[in-house]
């Protein structure tokens, strides 16, 4: 039947037919909540009542007043400060491998694979790592004869328990940055290099000169999932630590949820979701910013 | 020159075996504890070997006491529809764009490449109210419609995908009287099967590894998935660490092996879909 029409009119039916659907959901769970969320941070809506009563500014001036909200930010920074170092070492991997080495697809399998395994089984293996009298990392400690150290406890300590969380984020990414570093290392054409060879340049001369700006876009698309990652933490302490010892490693996101859906401060919770992706929106521009100052 | 090459293949390779190292150690103190007796695990050191590895008892009890049978069947449930409405829809929207031209599509597409921007996370707070009002909540229904509703990534590899095939085929297949139902389900849909693939690993990876949806959305026991099941369990057993070590296990294996047999479709995918 739907043959016999002439092509002009199948070809609207086609259009309208495939793009009504998946149109209607990107309005819905894209547009519709982020929309809905900024009306939503001037009310006091308690998630359940018709009336949504119209506070004007204050959500956000709790948000940015209020320490114990706008102050867990502090926490999140560990993760962004580990992501960099995280960086470095995805860098260093990507060209270790993408040089002359035996075994180096075995090595870059190996070091990937923490990337693949479910975020919560991840988060308990680090429990028992981490844990303070059956620990493997203490009693490794105390193995090797530091056993001031092997008493610690890696995950009860509020002033270093999100390094230690961030940690298992570098873990596990760090493979992931790399097999993204090491694809933009493997379409650096070879003839660059061997033309620097000729004219006696020295491997970290090569480096400096020829690699980091030919992976500089890719560097910083890394860069901000690692921003936008260390924004966005949530599943680590909520497994590990609920967020203690005392809150100290509580995340925004964390708080975002906890507001929302065990205290229904809707408002305030939406306020401070659009406070967290007005950073995400911020980052990326500054992201786009840079590229196209630097032409490519 | 060759002395500091000499030395520079020796960091090369110190640094590979330290990393090596840090990157099986968690998974080795997993695996000899899982295979413990509780006398064992509390007699023994924490890196020492079980006295056997045919002892798979703490495997059959957590797999019983975290009903890990009905976490699977429900994970799997959730991938597999929300995989098949990603595909056919993403590839169906894809179709229409990459192929004709009409009004508005330029903003359409910008609509579409816009809402990466968006964090989910931060929507949720909104997308919970609509799932209440669709009845949603507590349903297997309620995760797909975010999984599916929310992320575009299949929109960015189809996208990609359809502009590398001939618009050529396309048109002989009109002049042969084919319509553009037809086209689509056995000439276009056909060849976008490796970029299929490659939303099939992702999506079954990040949809498995996933952990706040389902803890958002699924608050029941009956609709535990893989991941909330090993956190009810741990819940339950915490302190017990060889059952717990034989839960991760049992959680872990199934992408790990996804992983060995599909590493080169992973690590294209992965690139793929970062650079998007």
């Amino acid at each position: 039947m739907f043959s016999r029409l002439p092509f002009k009119t199948q070809k609207n039916y086609v259009i309208i037919g495939f793009v009504a659907l998946p149109l209607l959901l990107l309005l819905t769970f894209a547009y519709y909540p982020a929309l809905e969320l900024i009306r939503l941070s001037f009310t006091s809506w308690d998630g359940l009542s018709p009336n949504k009563p119209w506070i004007g500014w204050s959500n956000y001036k709790e948000v940015f007043s209020n320490p114990a909200i706008f102050g867990v930010f502090k926490h999140n920074f560990a993760y962004f400060a580990v992501g960099i170092v995280q960086n470095i070492a995805a860098i260093y991997f990507a060209v270790v491998l993408n040089s002359k080495l035996k075994g180096k697809n075995f090595f870059r399998l190996l070091l990937f694979l923490p990337y693949i395994l479910n975020g919560v089984a991840v988060a308990y293996l680090f429990g028992y790592v981490f844990d303070t009298t059956n620990g493997s990392l203490n009693y490794l400690l105390g193995q090797l004869g530091f056993d001031a150290l092997s008493k610690t406890s890696w995950l009860g300590n509020g002033s270093f328990v999100n390094y230690t969380l961030a940690s298992i984020g570098f873990w596990r990414f760090m493979g992931f940055n790399m097999v993204i570093y090491l694809a933009a290392l493997q379409s650096i054409p070879n003839d660059i290099y061997e033309a620097a060879s000729i004219d006696g340049a020295n491997g970290w001369q090569k480096f400096i000169r020829i690699t980091l700006p030919n992976i500089y876009k890719i560097i910083e698309l890394n860069l901000f999932l690692t921003v936008t990652g260390a924004l966005e933490v949530f599943d680590l302490p909520y497994i590990l630590t609920k967020g203690g010892p005392a809150g100290s490693s509580e995340t925004f996101v964390m708080k975002i949820v906890e507001t929302a859906f065990q205290f229904n401060n809707y408002g305030l919770a939406s306020a401070m979701s659009v406070v967290l992706l007005f950073f995400v929106v911020i980052v990326l521009s500054i992201q786009r910013f840079l590229l196209k100052g630097k032409g490519e | 020159m060759n002395k500091s090459n000499k030395l520079w293949d020796t960091v090369k390779y110190i640094s590979l075996v330290l990393a090596a190292f840090a990157i099986l150690f968690p998974p080795y103190i997993i695996v000899v504890n899982a295979f413990k007796t509780k006398d064992e695990f509390h007699t023994k050191s924490t890196i020492s070997m079980p006295d056997s590895f045919l002892y798979l008892k703490n495997f059959s009890q957590a797999f019983k006491q975290a009903d890990m049978l009905n976490a699977f069947g429900n994970t799997l449930f959730i991938i597999a529809v929300t995989l098949i409405l990603n595909i056919l829809i993403g590839s169906a929207f894809c179709y229409a764009v990459g192929r004709f031209n009409f009004r508005f599509k330029g903003p359409l597409v910008g609509l579409f490449l816009f809402a990466t921007i968006i964090p989910a996370i931060t929507t949720q707070v909104v997308n919970y109210k609509t799932i209440q009002a669709l009845g949603l909540t507590n349903n297997l229904m309620g995760p797909v419609l975010i999984y599916v509703g929310a992320d575009i990534l299949q929109i960015y590899i189809y996208l990609q995908f359809i502009r590398n095939i001939p618009n050529e085929l396309d048109e002989s297949a009109m002049l042969e009287g084919a319509s553009l139902i037809r086209i689509f389900r056995s000439i276009i849909f056909p060849l976008l099967a490796p970029a299929t693939a490659t939303i099939v690993i992702l999506k079954t990876i990040s949809i498995y590894n996933d952990m706040f949806i389902p803890l958002l959305y699924l608050p029941r026991a009956e609709h535990v998935v893989v991941s909330t099941s090993l956190m009810r369990f741990f819940g339950v057993n915490s302190g017990d660490w060889q059952m717990i070590a034989s839960a991760i296990l049992i959680i872990m294996i199934p992408t790990a092996i996804l992983y060995l047999f599909l590493q080169k479709y992973i690590f294209a995918g992965v690139t793929s879909g970062a650079v998007k």
